[in-house]
């Protein structure tokens, strides 16, 4: 992994935002300092409000950082580019188009033939065979968030950066979206930035979790995670990686109950 | 129907509890609209009978006068003479303020530039300028028509403006991250966004517009619905006629409202509606 190629290189990134009042600053981000292999996947979880929202807004283009550096693919972030899509958390999904309307979005260069060969390979693998014709407002939660994962992919985006894209939907359909999107991603070789407040999440996804400090915000620590996929929710390296995760935030998980920190 | 199937997750605009099953509540939007209305008819004429007014007509007299003019030929004729000025007036005002508004909700130096002059003009009535429309067209056709597009014109494109402006970032984050820009982006993203907001406010237009006419043909012309009104008043007081043109426009805006409500139907802007 050390020698791949890096895909994002964050150094010495700040921002901040105008306050309330004129004048005041509100810093969020302070000295961050990123690095994504391409291929690899790499949760960012933190405490709500800390800032991981706006590092992946910075990499991908929408926000841009007030002192510091962020690269992709060696070149400086300038604004959004195609081949590095974002997955948002809310809805991002059109609802004026269907869905294979949705998904075939990014293609409208591409010829008809080719486009409709990609939505439909793209609907299938996220199990949305036979809802080609519906329309975002006909769909679950989790099924418009599956739309808006085939779209990205269906664009054929080397990196996806994904801010917490299972937060709304349910202990099940989370669960089961991201043993999808791992699947996905291993039969893709994907870069993926991942965006969570979840630390079970980030834990079950991740090849590397980076742990953001309270705002403003900057890298506390980073934390491996080199266990076999899929992985085992009982094994001593599982919950080794997650009970340090949670004692870098500060809490401690023998003492307190649930694992869910919110 | 695949999208009644959600596979085992929640679908979260399940049908609410069947209330058609219930044989009372089946014919409820048709009987109580029809009993308010016989009630309303019924107090209608007690009172005039009460009061004994020879002027006021009761609703049998306003029926009977409704049976004279289309005998005569006049209601048909009256009715498309007024359609026809609405028709004009508000497909130039479509043609003029959704595209105005687009360009003032997308473009910010358009909008600090014209949004004033027209918050301006917004709020003067369309009968203020009668007497310039007489001025500028005559009595001809065009003076009305002018009106009802002056009418409906700043509704459209303070809709369309809105609805561009209050659009969802998340749209067009998207779109921009797909490399969507310029023109397109207008056609793929920015118009079917506002689409649902623009409708409303076409709506809401062609419901002034109509006021307007009844209005505009009062002063200007000699045909149509507000002519009726006015012509029937002072050719010899015949209130039954007045109240017979009263009704037919308080019918026909009643269609009107019912036709343009379907482009609510479609489904590229039923999102934009809520549930319903």
């Amino acid at each position: 992994m050390d020698n791949a190629k890096t895909m994002i290189e964050v150094r010495d990134c700040w921002k901040s935002f105008p306050g309330k009042k004129a004048g005041e600053q509100v810093h969020v981000l302070e000295r961050v300092n990123l690095d994504v292999h391409a291929g690899e996947f790499v949760c960012v979880v933190g405490p709500s409000g800390c800032g991981k929202s706006t590092l992946l807004n910075i990499i991908g283009g929408f926000i841009k950082e007030t002192r510091g550096t962020a690269k992709v693919a060696g070149s400086p972030v300038n604004g959004p580019d195609p081949r590095r899509i974002f997955v948002f958390q809310e809805n991002g999904v059109f609802p004026w188009l269907t869905v294979e309307e949705n998904i075939g979005f990014g293609l409208m260069s591409k010829s008809a033939a080719h486009r409709e060969e990609r939505v439909a390979h793209y609907i299938g693998m996220v199990g949305l065979t036979g809802f080609e014709k519906s329309y975002p407002r006909e769909l679950s939660g989790g099924m418009r968030q599956r739309v808006e994962i085939a779209r990205a992919l269906a664009a054929d985006a080397e990196v996806l950066y994904m801010d917490e894209p299972f937060g709304a939907l349910d202990f099940l359909t989370r669960l089961k979206m991201r043993a999808d999107l791992i699947r996905i991603w291993q039969a893709e070789k994907k870069t993926i930035v991942f965006v969570t407040h979840d630390i079970e999440e980030a834990v079950q996804l991740a090849d590397r979790v980076v742990v953001m400090s309270k705002r403003p915000a900057t890298v506390a620590e980073e934390v491996k995670i080199d266990l076999p996929r899929p992985r085992d929710l009982d094994s001593p390296g599982y919950l080794g990686a997650r009970d340090r995760i949670f004692a870098i935030m500060g809490m401690d998980v023998h003492g307190g109950g649930a694992g869910d920190p919110r | 129907m695949p999208t009644k199937d959600c596979r085992g997750e929640k679908c979260p605009r399940e049908s609410k509890p069947n209330v058609l099953k219930n044989p009372v509540n089946r014919f409820a939007p048709i009987l109580l609209p029809a009993a308010t209305a016989a009630i309303f008819l019924l107090i209608w004429h007690l009172l005039v009978r009460l009061s004994g007014s020879d002027l006021f007509p009761t609703p049998l007299d306003v029926a009977r006068g409704i049976q004279e003019l289309v005998e005569k030929g006049l209601l048909l004729k009256y009715i498309v003479a007024s359609l026809f000025r609405v028709s004009w007036g508000f497909m130039l005002a479509v043609l003029v303020g959704v595209p105005l508004g687009l360009i003032l909700g997308w473009f910010r130096p358009a909008f600090q530039a014209l949004n004033p002059m027209i918050q301006i003009l917004r709020p003067i009535s369309p009968i203020a300028w009668i007497p310039v429309a007489i001025l500028w067209f005559g009595i001809a056709d065009s003076a009305p028509v002018f009106l009802i597009f002056l009418a409906s014109v700043f509704p459209i494109t303070v809709s369309s403006m809105a609805a561009v402006q209050n659009m969802q970032l998340v749209y067009l984050r998207a779109a921009q991250n797909f490399g969507v820009t310029g023109m397109q982006l207008f056609r793929r993203v920015i118009f079917p966004a506002a689409l649902p907001q623009i409708i409303t406010g076409i709506r809401i237009a062609l419901g002034i517009a109509w006021l307007v006419v009844v209005a505009a043909e009062m002063i200007a012309v000699n045909s149509g619905l507000g002519y009726l009104i006015i012509d029937a008043r002072n050719a010899g007081k015949r209130y039954d006629l007045v109240v017979a043109g009263m009704v037919m426009i308080g019918l026909i805006g009643l269609v009107l409202d019912l036709l343009i409500r379907r482009l609510e139907r479609f489904d590229e802007v039923k999102w934009g509606y809520g549930q319903r």
